[in-house]
């Protein structure tokens, strides 16, 4: 049934550039891009956060680490896609590896905090780069080079590829989870101690599933970079990891399409919200307070829980 | 050079204790409450804006601080009861965006209220002017009354926390909170009432800063990271710790934006100098913060048994 | 916190204030007619995407911009060129990362036909590359940055304000002149900090004491304060905009520093959006702009006249250079008949700049920037009483960039 759905919607994914091309509404596949680099990006956290149970306060590093690798090669003159987005995803998997090696021997709040410690040092890392503009950010001369004839300059060919890696990514998490190393990994969420008791490396698998969640950040990182044409160290504030728990918890922690679900109606509701008031995020804080309190969820459980109950 | 050096201390000694204040109410609430409580910058914001709403009305600075006091305690313990009360048996994820939501509304509303544009607020006229205090080296009054402010609730609270019987509640709640109820305090009153005294310490805080700084939607939240840094660096639940680490981190930061330019401008150009030394100084103070958190997570000065 | 997205308010401007509302359905029924009567012709409006910094520390100058612009668009009944006006107004919350996003939706979504009212020059040089990628007219109302001004200069561009050296430059020889000896330089880290401080070193030979670059949006000054007394030079030359200024000389004053130490600054630093919000302790500060209220030429005191009466306030030059961008917009369009979507023609047609500004000379230089007057002007009590700036003398007369010679463009 989920499949179905999943399969359904991707379809919908694919038709709808093409329907807006026609209407002559070229924007929205832009807008749409976007949303399908943040749900990669949440999708990325979801699993760290949802599935594994640690909740790190720093993602949006990740991100912003995978962006500023993206920008700082074209700076440099590399602007292969081929180089730079496997680039940005290791080079964010490897920081995350080093971040996670540190903060993974902490526990609870102290994780929370320490995860928010190493964003803030990267933040301001960035800040300090004033060779790749510092605070005022980094342009980017043209988006990736792919080659094989195709442009990412057009709107509609990036969707395109962010559509298909963003399915990809989002296909092999399902695999992950359901392979015996998620299967672990929602293990140690569940009872960690148990879990250590039996034998297992607790550490070594929380590790390998943070760096694996941060190298993914890295790829919607570079997608981002190339999306706005701009990375500026404000990807990395911890408001922006704020908003990305914000996605995964509207979408539902520890649902497989959380990620997806919350990055496209916090980005549907900010941009339709906006249009009509300035104080469109007194609306957020109130859903996000409610959902907090009462629907703890999210709304992949909530439409779970419907599908379910009307069976 | 003396004098200089002499400045930059006051500088840092001012800062560290705004900090301080902040700091305080904040370390309480998560060592008794265990809350992680993001909307505490949102409540220094509100007492700013209390302040410079009724010293606008009013013109008294004086009777505009004792206002913001009462309004932002009262404030914090309508959001205590409503709210936060939910939140002290739910995991930290939840307190996180609860809090966060609360921050955002926060700011809507005050926006709503006050407008975009930062709202003025100037030093009362009586401490406006500099003080000799050396032949030759001036100080602004109204830096010296923020440090003696900062001083005088310092000492207020070593004397509530630690010499009076409320006091003695709020170690014992930091220190074991359910061995606390069963000894019989009150608990659900002592929560409100330490949550009413940080939203207190926030206002003054909001007092002494907004003349300085400016009064402006979001400016919590940049002081509020500060805020979390201090009391990991202190120890969750420790005044004494919050004291000194946010005198640390404020003088931490005042060499990084005075000294550290200086020493670097020798092997770089003066714009990069200049942007180098703070992110410096504060990529150090997160390094401090993690090398806590890593290896003495309870802080330097531990509250809990 | 800085909002997540950017916040749109869309309206289309004719007035504001009251009767909004029925001069709106006026000109929406008159812009049918005319839609429907020339759209055999060019086009039937003429569309400004403006996006200024209309929050935080440097708000008032944003909304003085804004202000300038709408008196314009007023006093011309809603019309640029004869053409009804559709003017969106968005807030950057002087960030460039969301100065970029709302310029993408305005050539993307709204497909306008220029862009203006950006303040800060880093979100100018963020938004530039979209702007000019999607063959818009980007016409700045204050940002002026070297970088768009030299080698990288845009036939897209122009700019209705002044290049940002420009200014510095006037305050560097006044201080030449008068023969100050030791200067401290204060200004923030970032494109226009470092142009205001180039400007002044082209024209300032002397001993430099100290060059400090604080972060930009920094609000408390204690550090740099300390290092002004520790070095103790006649004079500091500092640029810091809106909220930043008011700050800084507040807390120079309370430092005691007024005594050994003489502040020279440009017109960002002691504008109308400063002096109320000081007071006294800007009384004596010498001050370099390209514009003052009192200068003599009938369109400015026309323009003065009839902001005072709007908005019931004294126009800082930010409220000009708003009011000039109206009025150089709605001149190019009549001067193409309304035909926006003949760039070259456009172009023409700015280049020219057939309005008459309200700061009197003024040409366009072929790197887009304006050849121009800078004045002396000092802060002090006027007849009425009321602490303002009184223009003294021209400073650097008919001055063009210095960029200008390596920009390809003819």
């Amino acid at each position: 049934m989920r499949n179905r759905l999943a399969i359904g919607v991707l379809l919908l994914l694919i038709a709808f550039p093409l329907a807006a091309k026609h209407w002559d509404q070229l924007f929205y596949v832009s807008f749409a891009s976007r949303i399908l680099i943040y749900a990669l990006a949440a999708s990325s956290l979801n699993l760290i956060l949802g599935y594994g149970g640690m909740v790190s306060f720093g993602h949006a590093a990740f991100l912003g680490t995978g962006a500023y690798t993206v920008a700082i090669l074209m700076d440099e003159g590399v602007s292969s896609a081929w180089v730079s987005w496997p680039l940005a995803f290791f080079v964010s998997a490897l920081f995350a590896l080093v971040i996670g090696a540190v903060s993974l021997r902490t526990r609870g709040v102290y994780f929370i905090m320490i995860t928010l410690a190493f964003a803030q040092m990267a933040y301001y890392l960035f800040i300090s780069l004033r060779a790749y503009g510092g605070e005022d950010g980094l342009n980017l001369a043209t988006r990736s080079r792919v080659g094989f004839g195709l442009d990412l300059a057009s709107d509609l060919t990036f969707y395109y590829v962010v559509l298909a890696l963003a399915a990809a990514c989002l296909y092999l998490m399902q695999r992950l989870l359901n392979a015996r190393f998620g299967q672990v990994v929602q293990a140690i969420r569940d009872n960690e101690t148990r879990m250590e008791a039996i034998g297992f490396p607790t550490y070594r698998y929380k590790l390998i599933c943070f760096a694996l969640a941060g190298g993914a950040a890295g790829l919607a990182g570079a997608l981002l970079a190339n999306q706005n044409g701009f990375v500026s160290p404000n990807l990395l504030q911890w408001t922006q990891s704020g908003t990305l728990m914000i996605m995964v918890i509207l979408g539902g922690v520890g649902y497989l399409y959380g990620g997806v679900l919350g990055a496209v109606v916090f980005l549907v509701l900010e941009e339709a919200l906006s249009a009509y008031t300035v104080h469109w995020q007194l609306g957020l804080g109130l859903a996000l307070l409610a959902i907090v309190l009462y629907a703890r969820q999210g709304l992949a459980g909530l439409l779970a829980d419907a599908v379910a109950g009307r069976r | 050079m003396a004098t200089l050096i002499l400045e930059q201390t006051l500088n840092g000694l001012q800062f560290g204790l705004m900090l301080f204040l902040l700091a305080a109410g904040l370390t309480l609430v998560f060592g008794i409450m265990d809350l992680i409580n993001l909307a505490h910058g949102s409540l220094y914001m509100i007492g700013a804006y209390l302040v410079a709403a009724v010293v606008r009305a009013t013109g008294s600075f004086a009777l505009a601080v004792l206002v913001a006091i009462l309004g932002t305690a009262a404030i914090g313990i309508l959001l205590e009861v409503t709210v936060l009360r939910r939140l002290y048996t739910r995991d930290h994820l939840s307190q996180v965006l609860a809090t966060f939501a609360l921050l955002l509304i926060c700011n809507e509303v005050v926006r709503l209220v006050f407008g975009s544009q930062p709202v003025m607020l100037s030093m009362p006229n009586g401490l406006a002017g500099p003080v000799q205090l050396l032949p030759g080296f001036y100080y602004p009054a109204f830096r010296l009354a923020v440090i003696g402010v900062g001083l005088a609730v310092a000492v207020l609270l070593y004397l509530l926390v630690g010499r009076t019987r409320a006091g003695m509640w709020v170690r014992a709640g930091a220190s074991n909170r359910e061995m606390a109820a069963a000894m019989g305090i009150d608990v659900k009153l002592l929560f409100t009432a330490v949550f009413g005294v940080g939203a207190a310490l926030c206002a003054v805080a909001g007092a002494m800063l907004g003349p300085i700084l400016a009064v402006q939607v979001g400016m919590g939240e940049s002081i509020l990271i500060l805020a979390f840094v201090v009391i990991v660096i202190g120890g969750i639940g420790s005044i004494r710790g919050a004291l000194v680490g946010a005198l640390l981190v404020g003088m931490v930061d005042t060499v990084g934006r005075a000294f550290v330019p200086t020493l670097l401008r020798s092997f770089l150009s003066p714009a990069v100098a200049s942007g180098v030394g703070p992110a410096l100084a504060s990529i150090a103070i997160y390094v401090l913060m993690a090398a806590v958190l890593f290896w003495r997570p309870q802080g330097l000065f531990p509250a809990r048994a | 916190m800085r909002r997540v997205g950017p916040c749109r308010l869309r309206y289309t401007v004719l007035i504001t204030g009251t009767g909004e509302e029925t001069m709106h359905r006026a000109i929406l029924a008159a812009g049918l007619a005319l839609a429907l009567a020339a759209s055999a012709e060019g086009a039937d409006q003429v569309k400004v995407g403006f996006i200024s910094t209309l929050s935080g520390p440097a708000a008032a100058i944003g909304i003085d911009i804004r202000d300038g612009f709408n008196l314009a668009l007023k006093l011309s009944g809603g019309k640029l060129g004869g053409l009804p006006a559709e003017v969106i107004v968005t807030d950057d919350q002087q960030n460039p990362d969301t100065g970029r996003q709302i310029v993408d939706k305005y050539v993307k979504r709204d497909h306008v036909d220029f862009v203006t009212g950006i303040v800060f020059s880093n979100v100018l040089l963020a938004v530039a590359p979209v702007v000019f990628d999607s063959k818009t007219f980007l016409i700045s109302t204050n940002a002026g940055p070297s970088l768009l001004a030299g080698e990288k200069c845009s036939p897209w561009f122009f700019s209705v304000a002044w290049q940002n050296d420009g200014t510095p430059e006037s305050a560097g020889k006044y201080t030449a002149d008068k023969g100050f000896k030791k200067i401290f330089l204060l200004s923030p880290n970032y494109p226009a900090g470092k142009d205001m401080v180039a400007g002044f070193k082209r024209y300032y030979k002397g001993v430099i004491a100290d060059e400090v670059y604080p972060r930009l949006g920094q609000l408390d000054y204690s550090a740099e304060l300390a290092q002004i007394r520790a070095a103790a030079p006649d004079a500091v030359f500092f640029f810091l905009p809106g909220g930043m200024g008011i700050n800084f000389i507040k807390q120079f004053s309370a430092a005691g520093l007024g005594k050994q130490v003489t502040l020279i600054t440009t017109a960002f630093s002691a504008d109308e959006d400063i002096i109320p919000a000081v007071g006294e302790p800007m009384l004596g500060i010498y001050n370099t702009g390209f514009w003052n209220h009192d200068l003599d030429n009938p369109e400015s005191r026309a323009f003065v006249a009839a902001f005072e009466k709007e908005y019931g306030r004294l126009p800082t030059g930010y409220a000009a250079q708003g009011y000039d961008a109206a009025r150089a917009i709605d001149a190019a369009a009549r001067e193409v008949k309304g035909k926006l979507d003949d760039s070259e023609a456009v172009r023409k047609a700015l280049r020219a700049n057939t309005f008459r500004s309200v700061r009197g000379p003024f040409k366009m230089n072929r790197n887009g920037f304006p050849i121009q007057n800078y004045y002396l002007r000092v802060v002090e009590r006027d007849a009425k009483g009321r602490i303002t700036n009184r223009t003294l003398s021209t400073v650097l007369k008919d001055h063009p960039d210095a960029y200008a010679e390596q920009c390809p463009l003819k």
